[in-house]
């Protein structure tokens, strides 16, 4: 007889379900065209920043150095442009210097073998830090002449359609693509899945985690971009911010298992989504910041806490270092 | 005409005669030297909540330009964000002993009781733009209530015959300056029944968040007609969220900042912002050098003596943006 279960993604998925039908019923103006747009405007850059997570966590392993790579190439673009550099040429040191710093971290995970954790906390404090004393003169990188119609990335809409969301789907769908079509992409779940199986069959597998970071990076710094371009600056100083809880909430919270092998574009979408509800519905109330974080909080630990009730952890598979 | 009077004359008539006899010879000033010698040597202590911001370089810039032609030294202690850092950092500089320790606070208690023992220690305390609940021996920086007041002020004025509907865009909860604007715009808000503020939301000086605050807001509320934002670094988002929604000249929006041309005069020109109270960096920069050099040469003990000296607001608005002086450069005031 097969027994009935949910697996957290369906529990997530019921959770936002719930709520988007009592905020709808409530809430007034809460189920309007005009406000799901905002409500995923939002959120597109945490969704983004997901789908990086979510490629570096299939394949166990965590990019904490993630921020630094939506803060500082963006940053760096935004301050060249100011000093009187032409955009293309200011954002093409931005993609090298990200492709760099990925490459850098996947070199130092899969040949150095320094655990991602740590690796990518060093890794981000040094490219945050290098920013701060370097490359930039002040926190917020202010927008300038040289950048006018760059802002069309984060700003206005495409048939309707906010730009930004438009670069999250987009995002999606490219990672999508990587992860589901591609042999790289089946590579990084069998990596995930059982790192040492996958290299005695012959995967070639540090070259594929050099790869991970290398488009956790990009993905970031395409982040930034779109962040810089809707808020007209880059506030470099998120950096010291707490979204990189956030960008591993969403994947979690949207089932990708941190032991790696599991879960997908679907899943970053739907922790996103709840992730973006939630918020949205606190501001239409004018919930008090203290309030909204104890919500928070609640909602989360109530999503994790039925997750483990009805998915107890399995002895058999469960692994060291599982987090 | 009586005797004092007749004795003045005389030495006025005396002054004048042996006058040009003197000024060949050169007139010694007799205090410039001691004043020379108080400052010579001395260290000052710079500890900004960070560096890498509009203010804390420019306050920097000032303070150096001002006081290193006297051979004073300048340390500075960058907390970057951290309370603990910032603590531990006067911690250490109480035993290091500098003359003058020029301090920013995070929050109102946090470095309270290390300012007094600082004093106590015989430095002088000098607190900027956010104060403690120690009172040291001078503050120097923007009145918070007087700043929430003016905003709202002109929020109101704004509204008048239109929805009365506002929000509001506070920094972080834990900022004294960010309680005591609220207390201001509470203060005008008191007077005026007729608004209705719609939303009142903490988003942290950080430019996304206001954005996603102002955006749901402004779908919620397409009639509002004003907003008073806390900070002009954090409200480019509150500024792009209008924009987006094509409500710019529309919804009113007030902020306040240190008037750096980039972040404030530019922007209110752009019509991003419609008001920008501005808490002029350079001087207050200049303000505190006075102080330092006026407590240097007194010889005053530390802590005997306390004042404030509340920074005189400049409102940016369309009409003075453009002037070369309601703004300034970072860059010339680092020359």
């Amino acid at each position: 007889m097969k027994r009935f279960r949910f697996n957290q993604q369906e529990i997530v998925f019921a959770v936002f379900a719930l709520l988007f039908l009592v905020f709808s019923i409530f809430l007034n103006g809460f189920l309007t065209a005009e406000n799901m747009l905002t409500l995923l405007q939002n959120v597109a850059v945490l969704g983004i920043l997901g789908l990086a997570m979510a490629i570096v966590v299939i394949g166990r392993g965590i990019d904490i150095s993630l921020i630094a790579a939506l803060a500082v190439p963006p940053g760096l673009v935004l301050q060249m442009v100011q000093n009187g550099h032409s955009l293309p040429f200011s954002l093409l040191i931005a993609v090298l210097i990200t492709i760099a710093f990925g490459l850098i971290n996947g070199w130092l995970i899969a040949y150095a073998e320094v655990p991602s954790l740590f690796a990518t906390l060093a890794t981000g404090l040094l490219l945050a830090g290098l920013g701060q004393a370097a490359l930039f003169q002040l926190d917020v990188v202010q927008w300038s002449q040289g950048m006018n119609g760059f802002e069309r990335l984060g700003q206005g809409t495409i048939l309707g359609i906010p730009t930004s969301i438009v670069m999250f789907a987009v995002a999606c769908i490219v990672v999508a693509f990587l992860l589901r079509q591609t042999r790289w992409g089946a590579y990084i779940y069998a990596i995930g899945d059982n790192p040492y199986a996958a290299r005695v069959t012959g995967i070639p597998s540090r070259p594929i985690i050099v790869l991970q970071y290398v488009i956790a990076a990009l993905i970031g710094c395409f982040a930034g971009l779109v962040m810089a371009a809707s808020v007209n600056s880059m506030p470099t100083r998120v950096f010291n911010s707490t979204l990189i809880y956030d960008v591993i909430l969403v994947v979690v919270l949207g089932g990708i298992g941190l032991s790696g092998g599991r879960g997908g574009v679907l899943n970053v979408i739907i922790g996103t989504l709840l992730i973006g509800t939630m918020l949205n519905g606190m501001t239409i109330m004018d919930i008090s910041y203290a309030g909204q974080n104890l919500i928070k909080g609640v909602v989360l630990l109530l999503a994790v806490i039925t997750d483990s009730f009805l998915n107890p952890r399995n002895e058999e598979t469960a692994q060291q270092g599982d987090i | 005409m009586n005797n004092p009077t007749k004795a003045t004359l005389a030495a006025l008539a005396l002054a004048a005669l042996t006058g040009p006899a003197l000024a060949q010879q050169g007139l010694d000033e007799p205090f410039q030297k001691p004043f020379k010698e108080a400052l010579a040597g001395k260290t000052v202590a710079y500890v900004p909540v960070a560096m890498n911001f509009d203010l804390t370089e420019g306050w920097y810039a000032g303070l150096k330009k001002e006081l290193e032609p006297y051979g004073v030294k300048f340390v500075i202690r960058d907390a970057n964000w951290n309370t603990n850092a910032g603590a531990q950092a006067v911690t250490s500089l109480i035993t290091e002993k500098p003359a003058v320790m020029v301090v920013h606070n995070p929050d109102v208690q946090t470095y309270a009781k290390l300012l007094q023992r600082a004093e106590n220690e015989g430095i002088y305390v000098i607190q900027i733009n956010m104060g403690s609940a120690y009172r040291s021996s001078a503050f120097v920086g923007a009145n918070w209530v007087e700043i929430g007041e003016r905003q709202t002020e002109g929020v109101v004025k704004a509204c008048e015959g239109k929805s009365n509907k506002i929000a509001i865009i506070q920094g972080a909860l834990s900022a004294a300056a960010s309680a005591y604007t609220l207390k201001g715009v509470e203060n005008v808000l008191a007077k005026h029944p007729e608004i209705k503020v719609v939303s009142s939301q903490a988003a942290d000086w950080d430019a996304a968040k206001a954005k996603a605050i102002t955006q749901t807001v402004l779908k919620q509320n397409p009639d509002l007609c004003g907003i008073v934002g806390f900070w002009d670094g954090m409200d480019i988002g509150t500024a792009a969220a209008v924009k987006e929604a094509g409500l710019t000249g529309k919804v009113f929006l007030a902020t306040s900042g240190g008037g750096e041309r980039k972040g404030a005069c530019e922007l209110v020109k752009s019509g991003a912002f419609d008001l920008n109270m501005s808490y002029d960096v350079p001087t207050q920069a200049a303000q505190m050098a006075g102080t330092i050099k006026w407590l240097l040469s007194s010889g005053a003990k530390p802590g005997s003596i306390k004042g404030s000296e509340y920074t005189t607001l400049i409102p940016i608005t369309k009409e003075n943006a453009d002037s070369p002086t309601a703004c300034w450069n970072l860059s010339d005031l680092k020359k």
